[in-house]
């Protein structure tokens, strides 16, 4: 397969997983902007002018860059995990199989889906933060940087999450008991300076904070961590993932006999 | 030139189920090949390899000379896959689920669409375009899958049960479409349970079982080895039990119905003769099975393994 035919089969795996996701709007693009929205006014509007400042900033402020890298986080998750468990559960992965597609190709049209989604719906929740406070990044690139990053790295784990699960539990297990702790421990709804020098220490193996504090820095310029080291530390991670995504893959484990 | 190579192919499944034990096999350019045997003989761990679906243990496998372990793309750009079991997204429509696998053989989109109107035109399913894979019969499910099978115009279809539930007046109406596609130059290799399918479709054929091909010939030669055919006579008049004929085993089904087996060495106007002089009319006559049919379950039987015959 050349190249450009290698081109035409990742843009139509990628179309797939956006029209996908679009055509269940109400289950991925609604539930999330309604949590959101809820979050806003409940921990921003009416807890939030009780906290008074965090870090210098008002405390809606200081947990928007958070929660819209929250949504990222469980969306880019979410598309990927159930996408491509849905596949292997309706055997249809074997249209893929058979085909000549690469496996570099099948897993980058599936993280690109997850991107799309994770950033479609982080775009969404920012616009409704628009309502609630001013936004303006201090450090566009870095926030741009962070978050496709995130994206990528999270899709790749709902990738590895959908290739061992063998029922439709497996693919809620690790979102639930996994995820939403590392998401809601990661430094979203408060600065590590408030913690105590032991948790502040286990929250520091959260790689969850590092993401959440990086895109806190592009958008506010605060950070509780260093924001070269994280970035390198999510490239680092993400290339890891990346590559052991695609060995499964080439060894067809989940999806070959 | 031959269209499929498959040499020493083995495979063991983890739970250490050996599903092929060093089969060869060769499928020519242009030719209409059954593969037969009973469940579990091997027939879909073969194909599920050569269309990359199984990981196999050992041997090698070409199509039109391109190694699927060395040049695995060209390989598979040549085949198209009609698998046994519903395998799309029952969520998508029609026309989409022919597009997007074109997409997939590197297709850009315009000629997908192209493609795929061709197909879908062909397999009477151009009216259903728009509807969602789940809301189609069962027949035409099949048929989507074939349309889908073909859009890339591969050079060698592998339908594994193509015709498996599906009503007599589609099956043939299947049969119609496969023969004009053979005889348009593409190879086809066919699994199915219907053996009156293999005999009228196919030229050449492969009986697997065990893991083990047991016959590989053409369907003529195939059909010469068939020595004793088992012949039903309904009767005019009834009878109380099986008259005894010169040379021919007669077995009482019931006061009208006879079993007869007919050597190959001897004519069947002995048996009316002899049926003759004993008063006996027969009224009408059938084959008890189809003749591949008789000749695969003696195949089969053979080679069962001792503890299954005892």
């Amino acid at each position: 397969m050349s190249l450009y035919q290698q081109w035409v089969a990742f843009l139509t795996l990628v179309v797939k997983e956006i029209r996908r996701f679009l055509r269940i709007w109400p289950q991925t693009l609604l539930p999330p902007a309604i949590t959101m929205a809820l979050y806003f006014v409940i921990f921003g509007n009416l807890i939030g002018s009780r906290i008074g400042e965090v870090g210098g900033f008002d405390y809606m402020q200081y947990i928007v860059p958070g929660l819209i890298m929250m949504s990222v986080i469980q969306n880019s998750y979410g598309n990927v995990v159930s996408s491509f468990y849905g596949t292997k559960f309706q055997h249809s992965i074997e249209e893929m199989l058979v085909s000549p597609m690469s496996s570099v190709v099948i897993l980058s049209g599936y993280v690109a889906g997850g991107v799309a989604r994770g950033l479609a719906v982080g775009f969404i929740v920012t616009c409704l933060a628009l309502f609630f406070t001013d936004l303006r990044p201090e450090h566009a690139w870095i926030t741009l940087l962070v978050v496709i990053m995130t994206a990528i790295l999270f899709s790749l784990a709902g990738f590895i999450n959908a290739v061992f699960a063998n029922s439709f539990d497996d693919i809620s297990i690790i979102p639930t008991f996994v995820l939403t702790p590392l998401t809601y421990l990661g430094g979203v709804f408060y600065s590590l300076d408030q913690l105590s020098d032991f948790w502040r220490g286990v929250s520091l193996l959260n790689p969850v904070v590092y993401m959440v504090n990086t895109f806190r820095y592009g958008i506010l310029g605060v950070s509780d961590v260093n924001v070269a080291a994280s970035l390198a530390a999510v490239f680092v991670i993400t290339a890891a993932m990346f590559c052991f995504c695609l060995w499964l893959l080439h060894r067809g484990t989940g999806i070959r006999h | 030139m031959t269209a499929l190579s498959i040499r020493h192919l083995t495979k063991t499944y983890a739970n250490g189920v050996q599903a092929l034990k060093d089969i060869s096999l060769d499928v020519r350019k242009g030719e209409f090949f059954a593969l037969l045997g009973p469940n579990g003989a091997g027939k879909s761990t073969t194909i599920g390899i050569v269309s990359s679906l199984v990981n196999k243990s050992g041997g090698e496998v070409t199509v039109f000379g391109h190694s699927l372990d060395e040049e695995r793309g060209k390989a598979k750009r040549l085949i198209g896959v009609v698998p046994q079991e519903f395998n799309f997204n029952q969520f998508e429509k029609v026309f989409d689920i022919v597009v997007t696998q074109a997409g997939f053989y590197g297709i850009p989109a315009a000629q997908a669409r192209q493609q795929a109107e061709k197909y879908l035109r062909k397999l009477g399913l151009w009216d259903k375009r728009d509807s969602a894979a789940r809301q189609l019969s069962g027949g035409m499910k099949r048929r989507l899958m074939i349309a889908r099978a073909l859009v890339h115009e591969p050079e060698l279809l592998i339908l594994d049960e193509p015709t498996a539930g599906v009503d007599i007046e589609l099956r043939r109406s299947m049969w119609d479409f496969l023969t004009e596609l053979n005889g348009l130059g593409k190879t086809i290799i066919l699994t199915t349970h219907y053996l009156e399918e293999a005999e009228s479709l196919c030229r050449r054929i492969a009986i697997i079982d065990h893991g083990v091909i047991v016959e590989n010939t053409d369907m003529k030669s195939l059909l010469e080895k068939l020595q004793v055919e088992t012949f039903i006579l309904d009767l005019a008049e009834p009878v109380t039990e099986a008259p005894e004929l010169n040379g021919f085993e007669v077995r009482w089904r019931d006061e009208r119905t006879l079993e007869v087996a007919v050597p190959k060495s001897e004519a069947l106007n002995s048996v009316f003769q002899q049926l003759a002089a004993k008063n006996i009319s027969v009224m009408s006559m059938r084959n008890k099975a189809n003749r591949l049919e008789e000749l695969f379950l003696r195949l089969v039987e053979r080679n069962l393994p001792e503890e299954s015959t005892s």
